[in-house]
């Protein structure tokens, strides 16, 4: 039960409060930036033509691609490590 | 992709890119990330620069690949025992309240008309003071064992060299909170009110804020060294995502180099923090301070140029070639400190398995 609600606490602050931090970070300027699609093929004009097309379709695969890659490419980094024979469970050393 | 084998036409921004560059660049920042629990702003976007990024993506890029990197880096440190979700989540709190309050500072410097003054000096000041703080609290520790030493004695392990956490902790205002990972009990108002005082601080000088949230989680809350990179690595992976979502629906993301970056960052990332399971939490303080220090010393050389046109492009090459040399002598440094361990363990390992086989 606490965890869960942990959980809920955490996805309220995502939702409602990170947005102020990361106004603070920098400015944007309001220009409206487009991507020339004219020499990309395949994937890549796909890509081009969604950023053109639909800002917010773009962002929401962006951000399911970069925390998806992230974990692939993280659990792959895992086996690797694994292989060098790495104890990742735990540390035994414990200090300040 | 119609360019030479070592280019890539990034979709969006139009241009051709030296990718192997890419993969360096998210390789070192993702070791460095996951040792010391930073974004890396700091280090990535001159490093992208160089590479022929324009600036206008050069922020929207870094950041999300520090989301995709910086969750990689909380996965492992989780794993490790080092994440207090808990501590990050009430911290939050008062870090993104800070964040406002500093952004709102920065309103009114804007109006008054120098801005740029106040932010760069305060970042000087205030880096000076945590290189001061991490340097002057190991050379107490180092006094206060070579006094146990003295007496015959030897130093616990878990004894640190400046001490002002423990004055905070005197604050019993309730609610009291154990933080279990942390091994801290404080009033639940320390660590809003500290993640108050490091997010204004961040939001006004527009930095992420692992270099000021970080110290802060081991000198003023009182956490362990790697529970400090863990807990700070869990706040950037977070709010790094969401600076994904913003950044990208206002057009200033080129996600094919993030995800180039992505791929030497994960295994940077993994180097990082498993090479903190072989470095002692004072070696990661002491390599934490020189990063500040450089870090300083190149905010001081854009100081210098903003206020000398004549010096300014030598002082801004100087700058980033600094950093980027720092970078890579780091990495280096981590990578054979990693290098070191993994040895060292499969050797133990090796040894206890030929014990086993004999018995």
């Amino acid at each position: 039960m606490s965890t869960l609600r942990a959980k809920l606490f955490g996805l309220l602050t995502v939702l409602f409060l990170i947005p102020s931090r990361l106004l603070a970070e920098g400015k944007i300027s309001n220009e409206v930036l487009v991507a020339d699609t004219r020499h990309l093929h395949g994937l890549e004009a796909w890509w081009g033509n969604l950023y053109n097309d639909s800002r917010v379709q773009f962002a929401l695969l962006t951000i399911i691609v970069i925390p998806t890659s992230g974990v692939i490419l993280g659990l792959i980094a895992d086996q690797f490590m694994k292989r060098l024979g790495i104890d990742l469970k735990k540390r035994s050393l414990s200090e300040h | 992709m119609n360019m030479d084998a070592l280019h890539m036409l990034m979709p969006i921004a139009g241009i051709p890119l030296y990718w192997p560059g890419l993969i360096i660049l998210g390789f070192g920042v993702g070791i460095i990330g996951g040792f010391f629990g930073m974004g890396g702003a700091w280090m990535v976007t001159p490093g992208l620069n160089i590479l022929g990024f324009p600036m206008a993506f050069a922020i929207g890029t870094d950041v999300t690949h520090m989301a995709g990197k910086s969750l990689i880096s909380t996965m492992r440190h989780a794993k490790f025992g080092n994440v207090d979700y808990k501590l990050g989540i009430i911290m939050m709190f008062g870090t993104v309240t800070g964040f406002e309050c500093g952004a709102q500072l920065v309103m009114f410097l804007e109006k008054v008309g120098s801005i740029n003054f106040y932010v760069r000096w305060a970042y000087v000041v205030l880096l000076t003071l945590i290189a001061w703080t991490v340097f002057s609290d190991v050379a107490k520790r180092r006094k206060k064992e070579r006094e146990a030493v003295a007496m015959g004695k030897t130093l616990d392990a878990q004894a640190t060299g400046l001490e002002w956490h423990k004055t905070l902790h005197k604050i019993n205002i309730p609610p009291m909170i154990t933080f279990k990972t942390a091994g801290i009990r404080c009033s639940m108002w320390l660590p809003v009110m500290v993640s108050l005082f490091t997010g204004t601080l961040a939001g006004f000088l527009g930095i992420g804020g692992g270099l000021i949230c970080m110290p802060a989680l081991i000198y003023l809350i009182g956490c362990p060294t790697h529970v400090a990179v863990g807990t700070d690595l869990f706040n950037v992976a977070v709010s790094g995502l969401y600076g994904a979502a913003t950044y990208s629906y206002k057009g200033r993301v080129e996600l094919l180099a993030a995800l180039v970056m992505l791929v030497g960052a994960a295994v940077g990332a993994q180097i990082g923090t498993v090479a903190t399971k072989y470095v002692k939490g004072y070696g990661i303080r002491i390599f934490f301070g020189l990063a500040v220090i450089c870090c300083g010393i190149s905010v001081i050389l854009k100081l210098v140029g903003a206020s000398f046109a004549q010096v300014k492009a030598l002082t801004d090459t100087t700058a980033t070639v600094m950093i980027l040399s720092v970078v890579s002598l780091m990495s280096l440094y981590i990578l054979i400190e990693f290098i070191k361990g993994v040895r060292e363990e499969r050797r133990q390992s090796f040894a206890k398995q030929a014990k086993a086989a004999r018995a």
